[in-house]
């Protein structure tokens, strides 16, 4: 063997790599995300992220503007979660200041963050079986999305971009039918959900392409400072609910999905499952939901004192944190916001490098990147 | 550990660094030449274990800059602050701790994006969200651009 | 029983109409043009219903109506989008092999074309009734990965080079148990001409009369020819989320517009061959025992006209085929070719084997 030469003869069957720049318009990229994947044929062989086309600097806005404005902002980062990034902010300054907020308030913040879990998921869903090639569960994910964005249009009067949980409670009461609403909500999503199962969790082709595809190790997950449901996907016990309950979680019986698969396959069950734990929670809430005032008066200009707060919440993708950085005045001196898509883009690299192209799809749809939420 | 107790313990394991306290958790001043060392040890000390890096940022405190790194134990649950001050404003250099955590990778090019930070040992230090011929840092606070309006 | 005009009185009509007129040589000539146009119109018509009913079946599953704007429930949708195609702008992309690029439509269209020669189309209906017509078929239709690969390589974009790749690939792979699945029918027919496959099946269709292997090759051949025609789940060449549209990326107006024709001839095509080989092509449903009661009912099935059977089986494995599309996700590459090479292939094998022992002990009814 030693005297074999080291480089290929003209006459052997030499490859070559090639660089393929997937996005930043690109129908799997969910976005304006660009992907510089090195391949070799169709294995991928390097990945470097490009972020930036759609950055329009949060972090440096919100040192401009007051705090109420600020939380405006945090809609357009994770726009699936955008109750969710409200309520982080909200809570953020009412724990800064020792705001209680009212138990009527606390319960529709956390059915209305729930009902954003399951929106986020639902589209999810939809797109995870769009980037590994089935087209139809799209619409079906769709359709009951849209029941829920009804919800939401009704009672806060947005559907994307709601900013409707504020400092102090929310910004309005919801209509009096709301429980009734979501209630028949719920019995129509749980009619829905076996026609999931038996078109994408039950298909052969789907277990196949996702089943021991984008191995991501537990000690990799923490390492990569992985959240959400791409870590409790490989092991890692991290629901922000569970470990830093806010406004009455630790009151609500619900369980923190957890797999041990550590695969496409284990992240696809825990979205599965925290569905129906949003459920579960929301029906809690409804049964004994709490009358009183909405929102606590507070201060028309808030002025943080000086110091730091952290907050944080859990969204659909993950562990969202707050850092406000205040210097007495009404403005924050800094606000940086821990995005949890922006820690998960990271869990790309080392579960697709090795596998091919269409492998890289699927982790990045499972992985469930929303690309506002990278880019701030 | 719950936020005094981790207090204490740091003052205890701690002595010739400054420890703290912010609304949420403890606050542990670390040198910028000690700051693998100190990390190093907090990540694998069997009382700690800060394992998690879950947030990485900094803070321009004009003419300082302050690095923080929030840590957290998936073993534990304990959260931490670490602060480094870097006070040369015309070249701040640290140590990356990519080491010690991959997720800093993806942390450490935005703020070095951000604030001009340099990270001695980063694998790939890039303007990750900018473009590369961007002029000046956007967070730090002397940051000037003809196009900023105010509304 | 009433008689009725049957296809084989017009053709005989005008063959006798044009000698009349000129001399047998450009009789030939003439009737080799009309045959070729008509054929082509007939499918040219079926492609507009496909399309129509590929849109209407999606939106069935999708919970939506489809088209449904351009005239009565949307008919027209078709004919609006081929003006659009028509009247885009069809450019090459800087860099390209112009040359190549602005042919390779044109020859994978050609060589779907080819394919309509040997088949049969009604009693006595064919354009080249030859006794290799089966045979003529399989040649042809592994030739339209050409086109293909000529598209994608004159592209000069890396997602059309990579699907053109995955295509030959997948066609290369997939002609092999097609083939089988086609050899198994030939031997229970024991002839290459497509009339005489269809002939044999007057007694009985051979999905019924051939046993198990014919149902077993009636599924890979269909299988196989989605795979061939680039069709969901197999549809890797184009894998709309991966590879944008693969290896038409780069194409524009009707010579994407060709290409998109270029599929739905294709899926045409191999439904066509798939009911002439298994489900008896223009052929009614005729039950293979001899009772009196089966004698009426296949007497009865005969006042179907044979346009409507031949259409009918065609379009129901066309629906087959846009089911698959609509349900399915899409497979990846390797396992794509481990489902060929480990299963479909070896399958294959064993069962022409079984057909070849049910044939010698004349076991088929």
């Amino acid at each position: 063997m030693e005297n074999q030469p080291t480089t290929p003869s003209p006459t052997e069957l030499r490859t070559e790599e090639f660089v393929v720049n997937i996005g930043p318009q690109h129908p799997a990229t969910h976005g304006v995300l660009r992907i510089e994947a090195t391949l070799d044929g169709e294995t991928v062989k390097d990945i470097l992220p490009h972020l930036g086309y759609i950055h329009r600097g949060i972090e440096k806005m919100t040192e401009s503007m007051p705090y109420k404005q600020s939380i405006y902002l945090t809609s357009r980062m994770d726009y699936l979660s955008a109750h969710i990034n409200n309520h982080a902010c909200s809570l953020a300054i009412e724990n800064a200041l020792g705001i209680e907020v009212s138990a009527r308030a606390k319960a529709i913040r956390i059915i209305m963050d729930e009902l954003q879990r399951l929106t986020s998921h639902e589209l999810w869903w939809g797109s995870c079986a769009m980037d590994i090639g089935a087209v139809t569960p799209f619409f079906l994910g769709f359709r009951d999305r849209e029941r829920i964005l009804e919800i939401f249009e009704a009672n806060t009067g947005n559907r994307l971009t709601m900013n409707y949980i504020i400092p102090g409670g929310v910004m309005r009461d919801v209509l009096p039918s709301f429980v009734t609403d979501v209630k028949e909500l719920l019995k129509k999503i749980k009619g829905y959900r076996h026609e999931y199962d038996q078109l994408i969790t039950g298909n052969f082709i789907f277990q196949h392409r996702t089943q021991g595809v984008g191995y991501l190790s537990k000690e990799q997950a923490i390492s990569l400072a992985c959240s959400g449901p791409v870590a409790r996907a490989s092991g890692v016990s991290c629901d922000v609910r569970k470990h830093y309950p806010y406004d009455g979680y630790e009151k609500l019986d619900f369980n923190e999905v957890i797999d041990y698969g550590c695969d496409n396959w284990a992240r696809y069950l825990v979205h599965m499952e925290e569905m129906n734990q949003s459920i579960h929670i929301i029906e809690q809430l409804l049964d004994n939901f709490p009358t009183g005032e909405y929102r606590t008066k507070i201060k028309g200009i808030i002025k943080l004192p000086e110091g730091e707060y952290y907050q944080r919440v859990e969204t659909a993708r993950g562990e969202l944190g707050v850092y406000i950085v205040a210097d007495g005045s009404n403005k924050p001196y800094r606000m940086k916001f821990r995005t949890p898509s922006f820690s998960n883009l990271g869990a790309v690299k080392p579960t697709t490098v090795g596998l091919k192209i269409a492998d890289l799809m699927a982790n990045m749809s499972t992985i469930d990147l929303v690309v506002p939420d990278i880019d701030r | 550990m719950s936020k005094e107790e981790l207090k204490q313990y740091l003052e205890v394991t701690y002595p010739d660094l400054e420890v703290k306290e912010t609304v949420n958790f403890p606050l542990l001043l670390v040198n910028k030449e000690d700051v693998i060392p100190v990390l190093t040890k907090l990540k694998d000390a069997s009382e700690t274990r800060f394992n998690f890096l879950f947030c990485e940022t900094a803070v321009d405190r004009n003419p300082n800059f302050e690095v923080i790194y929030h840590l957290t134990s998936t073993y534990y649950h304990h959260d931490l602050e670490v602060k480094v001050i870097l006070e040369d404003r015309e070249n701040p250099v640290i140590d990356s701790v990519y080491g010690l955590w991959e997720a800093a990778d993806l942390y450490e090019d935005e703020i070095y994006d951000m604030f001009g930070i340099r990270f001695k040992g980063h694998p790939n230090l890039r303007r990750i969200m900018l473009t590369d011929e961007w002029n000046g840092f956007p967070l730090r606070k002397d940051y000037q651009d003809d196009k900023i309006i105010s509304l | 029983m009433i008689s009725m005009i049957e296809f084989t009185d017009i053709t005989a009509w005008i063959h006798s109409l044009l000698l009349s007129v000129m001399t047998p040589t450009w009789t030939y000539i003439v009737e080799l043009a009309l045959s070729g146009v008509t054929a082509l119109v007939v499918l040219l018509v079926c492609v507009i219903i496909m399309v129509y009913m590929e849109r209407k079946v999606a939106g069935f599953m999708q919970l939506r109506w489809g088209p449904n704007r351009v005239g009565p429930y949307g008919i027209f949708q078709v004919i609006a989008d081929v003006i659009k195609l028509l009247l885009k702008e069809s450019f090459s992309p800087n860099r390209a092999d112009k040359v190549m690029f602005n042919i390779a439509p044109a020859l994978a269209l050609c060589v779907s074309l080819m394919a309509l020669a040997p088949i049969s189309w009604a009693p006595g209906l064919t354009m080249w009734d030859t006794n290799i017509g089966i045979l003529f078929i399989t040649a042809i239709s592994s030739m339209g990965v050409i086109g293909i690969l000529m598209a994608g390589w004159s592209s000069n974009n890396k997602y059309s080079l990579i699907g053109a790749m995955r295509s030959g690939a997948q066609i290369v792979s997939y002609e092999l148990s097609a083939g089988l699945s086609i050899v198994t029918a030939v031997a229970l027919a024991g002839t290459l001409s497509t009339n005489g496959i269809i002939q044999s099946q007057a007694d009985g269709w051979w999905i019924l009369k051939g046993q198990i292997p014919a149902i077993i090759a009636f599924l890979i051949y269909v299988i196989a020819s989605t795979a061939e025609c680039n069709r969901a789940p197999f549809d890797l060449a184009e894998a709309e989320s991966e590879l944008t549209a693969g290896y038409h990326t780069e194409y524009a107006g009707m010579q994407f517009g060709i290409f998109y024709l270029n599929e739905y001839i294709n899926m045409a095509i191999v439904s066509i061959i798939a009911s002439t080989l298994f489900l008896g092509g223009w052929m009614p449903f005729h039950l293979p025992f001899d009772y009196p009661v089966v004698h009426v009912f296949n007497h009865i099935m005969d006042f179907i006209p044979t346009w409507m059977w031949f259409f009918g089986k065609m379009f129901l494995i066309i629906f087959f085929m846009m089911w698959f599309r609509w349900t399915f996700p899409r497979l990846r590459i390797d396992q794509l070719l481990k489902l060929e090479w480990k299963y479909l292939l070896p399958i294959s094998i064993v069962n022409l084997l079984f057909a070849a022992v049910i044939i010698v002990l004349h076991w088929h009814l």
